[in-house]
């Protein structure tokens, strides 16, 4: 027997291992599966009993979601000319009209803003601190480091009031900017920690060679450093993105009308009669959640380093 | 401060020569650098700290901003600490905390404890499984309602399909008690994965010399468990531990979402029950003095547990 044997797990066991995670994979994702299906399925479909598995899929859900609608009576209907476009058809068959675009599209333009907003902050201010942290002496530079992180504690409804507050004297209020420094300053903490873990990582001999060339030390930064963190960068700015993307609390606060991005909005599609329009949520939510499932398989391998704030680096 | 070639290069250039190659000094450029950082974290977070410490002693309303402030003193704080719903609300979030943090170790530890045989595989199944956790609480939370209505929701239908009890005979979020551990269930599945995560790696990071050292004393693939394998990833799972307690205490997103503190007050973690304060009855006052204990309590809690964490490693 080999040395290297002994530690190697039975054929048996990675079949047994193997089957039981793989259930454990499947009975996770069904949540998720239920929620791409159910944006398919009709007002009915998505409410009958037994829940349906098997259906006629439609586009309904989207429809619903981009448009405000109105039910017109029946004469009135008649009266209306043939529907021209597919969606104006699939609303015609429910007996209703179109009379324009739902907020849906303003809001989750909201969230894209204010996310690649935040995420280009937090990286450009994060990058430069993590440079200085990681090369040079700083003075208090673990009282500080341990500072940033500290923030990140903090419940968000304990700085919600004040914030709410400095944000009404200064005129931020449900504004774009506004939110856009809150999720910056909110990022920091993980970018600083995250970058300095990436650019630690980086040889130093690369620079000096740089500085006897005669670089400046901020020719060496951008010429040298910046290229080499590269990797690192992108992912803590894909981290950076997800939490602005997917936070609530803030933003359900701080924002109404005009900056509301599309979590806070997400709950709140109402059908026509008034109830939860439950195809239109699920359409929402698969527009909102899919980007984040492209982007966490992108990011398997930083993974671990990124929700532990590169406490561990595998 | 290291003597690289380039520090060599500068004591032996003279000083103007030296500012024109170098540009900067260091230490401007540390400053300039970490500056805009540091600004930015004390005024959107220090100084609102600050400014909460600050409300917490008067009896000052967001709504009514030109109503007189009065300087209260230590009463908010007397009123909260002498509540008897704040320590109800206690309770309800170290139920949560306590059954999600257990749940959570024990299923994210056994699935990383499976994954590590390294199957065929192993790696595409690690990567599906850790979605739930990247996407949005709120989002989530507000569809897993649809899930669990009694008469349409997958849930209980699968319930009835499994077990037979009618699927409209109970409500996971309605009364009946069972509203706190719907937010348990959700909240489980949606952060397992990052247990698991963390698990992996201590595993992970066991020598196999250390298993090979064990077979050769024989010990049995039991003991080896209790001896090697959940002593050495203790560390990193205390720290997964760390995290999801930081993390549920101050819990907001995926519960308000879920049951918004009800039926009645019995989901009512402390922190919606804060945000009900603040921004639906406008205590601000007392909601501050509020924000400051449940601040300070997460630190404690933190502090004490991180020299538990530390006294591990050391081991």
């Amino acid at each position: 027997m080999s040395a290297h044997s002994v530690t190697e797990p039975s054929p048996a066991s990675k079949w047994i291992a193997g089957i039981l995670v793989g259930l454990y994979a499947v009975i996770t994702l069904i949540p998720l599966i239920w929620i791409i299906s159910t944006s398919f399925k009709s007002g009915p479909d998505s409410i009958s009993y037994p829940p349906k598995v098997v259906f006629e899929p439609t586009l309904e859900g989207y429809v619903n979601l981009f448009t405000t609608q109105s039910r017109p009576s029946a004469e009135d209907l008649a009266k209306l000319p043939a529907p021209t476009t597919w969606y104006d058809k699939i609303t015609r068959e429910r007996g209703m009209i179109i009379s324009g675009p739902s907020r849906f599209g303003q809001r989750f333009l909201n969230s894209v803003i204010i996310g690649f907003g935040s995420t280009f902050l937090s990286i450009f201010l994060g990058t430069l601190a993590a440079f200085a942290f990681s090369r040079f002496k700083v003075p208090l530079k673990d009282d500080l480091l341990f500072f940033i992180l500290s923030t990140r504690m903090m419940p968000p409804i304990a700085v919600a009031i004040p914030i709410y507050l400095m944000f009404r004297q200064l005129g931020l209020s449900d504004t774009h900017l506004g939110m856009i420094l809150l999720y910056t300053a909110v990022n920091l903490s993980l970018s600083v920690w995250l970058l300095k873990g990436f650019i630690d990582e980086i040889p130093r001999e690369y620079e000096e060679a740089a500085l006897i060339d005669g670089y400046t030390r901020f020719q060496a930064f951008y010429k040298v450093v910046l290229p080499q963190a590269a990797t690192g960068i992108a992912s803590t700015a894909i981290f950076c993105l997800i939490f602005a993307w997917n936070e609530y609390a803030f933003a359900v606060l701080l924002t109404s009308g005009n900056a509301q991005t599309a979590p806070p909005f997400i709950p709140t599609i109402l059908s026509v009669g008034g109830g939860i329009d439950w195809p239109a949520v699920a359409a929402a939510a698969t527009l909102f959640l899919l980007p984040v499932i492209i982007f966490t398989v992108l990011l398997r391998k930083h993974l671990l380093r990124g929700i532990t704030f590169g406490a561990v680096r595998k | 401060m290291t003597d690289t070639p380039a520090d060599r290069l500068a004591r032996a250039t003279p000083q103007p020569v030296a500012r024109r190659i170098r540009g900067l000094s260091d230490r401007a450029i540390a400053w300039i650098f970490v500056a805009p950082t540091i600004f930015l974290l004390l005024s959107v977070n220090i100084f609102p700290l600050i400014w909460t410490i600050r409300l917490s002693f008067t009896n000052f309303a967001a709504n009514k901003p030109n109503a007189e402030v009065k300087w209260v003193g230590l009463r908010n704080y007397t009123r909260i600490l002498t509540d008897a719903d704040t320590w109800a609300n206690m309770q309800t979030t170290a139920h949560f905390l306590i059954w999600t943090i257990t749940f959570q170790v024990l299923i994210g530890f056994s699935l990383a404890w499976l994954i590590n045989r390294k199957f065929k595989g192993n790696d595409l199944v690690t990567t599906l499984i850790v979605i739930p956790m990247m996407l949005s609480p709120a989002v989530v939370g507000n569809f897993w309602t649809f899930l669990y209505q009694p008469q349409i929701g997958l849930v209980n239908y699968a319930v009835e399909f499994l077990t037979g009890i009618p699927a409209d005979s109970f409500s996971m979020l309605g009364p009946g008690g069972w509203a706190r551990w719907a937010i348990v269930i959700v909240d489980t599945w949606m952060w397992t994965p990052f247990v698991m995560l963390i698990c992996l790696a201590g595993l992970r990071s066991i020598p196999d010399y250390i298993y090979e050292a064990a077979e050769v004393d024989r010990a049995s693939k039991w003991r080896q468990f209790w001896t090697i394998t959940l002593p050495m990833a203790l560390p990193f799972l205390m720290l997964a531990v760390l995290f999801r307690g930081i993390e549920n205490f101050r819990m907001f997103d995926l519960v308000v979402l879920l049951t918004g503190g009800g039926p009645g007050d019995e989901t009512l973690l402390a922190s919606i029950d804060l945000k009900r304060e603040a921004f639906e009855k406008w205590r601000t006052g007392y909601s501050s003095a509020y924000a400051i204990v449940l601040f300070v309590t997460v630190f404690g809690l933190a502090s004490i547990y991180v020299k538990a964490l530390n006294k591990v490693k050391e081991r």
